[in-house]
């Protein structure tokens, strides 16, 4: 139980935390930042019911006001903005891409990126872009064309993320709930 | 940890956090229901008038809050300026703008602690499915506490890095950085149950 919570809890941090390294940009001038990475190990690492109320008590409290997305952003202003569905979407994507680590007892590393790439992207981008469409008044296909620029990025940080996840598995190999 | 409320007090903090959050519902609702430029215009303007109320300097960081939307701005005008369906486009554009107006407003006027209990109070219902109210203040706490020191580590680490590399550290931290975020959970996790634990005595029999 107090496991449960402290992980939970500190992963809603580390997520808050990795808005604060500096971005990194890509070749074609697509900012990517890291927070998005912390949602994919939520998934990977703590499984999927843990991974996604990590996201969830993240989202809560930038709901309540705490500025904890990247670029010190924060505030109910947020779920008001284009991008509200690719925060929304947290929890789900999390909860998916724990789901499928936890299933599917292959090579951890292949394992995590490919969870994270139907968690982290194709979940993702389906709240991503539902919110894109009702926000700006377009239909979805028009809304999804939108944010095909982000897509390499993330591929990125779902690979990224299974090789994480099985370097923490090495490192920290009792906390990686997924595999418990 | 600093929260977005805004140091300038105007007269909305005093007004009850419920009643700001039941009126935001409502106003989004409206913003999304309307669909004439017009009415979005005068929305616009009366959201403006609100943060306004509160003095330049509010006026000012409630302006700085809307920065996130300029892409979409610019992509919207660009759209509606090659389809030519120029009245959709200043609809979307005016409604966004005011909703987010109005959103940014009531978290600036609204102390942390009033959000909290608000929360609270909405989750109360939920207390008698199993909630642990406790649990989650508890949480709400160690994110609010960690969040500052796991950005520390966070830096060390890029200094670290930046002390024996040319290049510029990037994703390389963040394995490190979750492994540290690890052992902090474990270490409170064993202090809590030194200290009797989460659940509390009544219900461990």
């Amino acid at each position: 139980m107090e496991r449960t919570l402290t992980l939970v809890a500190l992963f809603a941090a580390l997520i808050a935390g990795l808005g604060l390294i500096p971005k990194f940009t890509l070749a074609f001038g697509v900012p990517i930042t890291a927070q998005t990475l912390g949602v994919m190990l939520a998934g990977t690492v703590l499984g999927a019911k843990r991974g996604a109320l990590a996201c969830l008590l993240f989202i809560a409290l930038v709901a309540l006001g705490l500025p904890l997305l990247a670029g010190g952003r924060g505030g109910l202003g947020v779920f008001a903005s284009p991008t509200v569905g690719f925060l929304v979407g947290w929890p789900a994507a999390a909860f998916v891409t724990g789901f499928i680590v936890e299933r599917w007892r292959g090579n951890l590393a292949l394992v995590s990126s490919i969870a994270s790439v139907i968690g982290g992207i194709l979940v993702l981008y389906v709240f991503g872009v539902i919110g894109m469409s009702v926000t700006l008044g377009k239909t979805l296909p028009e809304a999804a064309l939108l944010v095909t620029a982000f897509i390499p990025g993330d591929v990125i940080k779902a690979v990224l993320a299974g090789l994480i996840t099985s370097a923490l598995a090495r490192s920290r190999p009792a906390s990686v709930l997924s595999r418990g | 940890m600093i929260s977005l409320t805004s140091p300038v007090e105007t007269w909305a903090h005093r007004v009850p956090a419920g009643v700001k959050l039941a009126a935001l519902s409502l106003a989004t609702i409206g913003l999304f229901a309307l669909e004439d430029p017009a009415p979005l215009a005068l929305a616009f303007a009366g959201s403006v008038a609100l943060v306004l109320s509160g003095g330049w300097r509010f006026a000012g960081a409630a302006a700085r809050s809307l920065r996130i939307l300029w892409p979409f701005l610019g992509l919207i005008a660009l759209w509606h300026g090659v389809t030519g369906q120029l009245a959709e486009g200043l609809a979307v554009a005016l409604r966004l703008l005011a909703a987010l107006t109005l959103a940014s407003f009531v978290t600036m006027t609204t102390r942390l602690t009033d959000m909290v209990a608000v929360a609270s109070w909405l989750l109360a219902p939920f207390r008698r499915f199993g909630l642990s109210t406790r649990a989650l203040e508890l949480s709400v706490a160690l994110v609010v506490r960690f969040t500052p020191s796991i950005a520390r580590k966070g830096g060390l680490l890029t200094e670290a890095w930046r002390a024996r590399s040319a290049r510029r550290a990037g994703w390389q931290v963040v394995m490190p950085l979750a492994a540290l975020a690890i052992d902090d959970a474990e270490h409170v996790a064993e202090a809590l149950r030194a200290r009797g634990g989460v659940v509390p005595p009544e219900h461990t029999g």
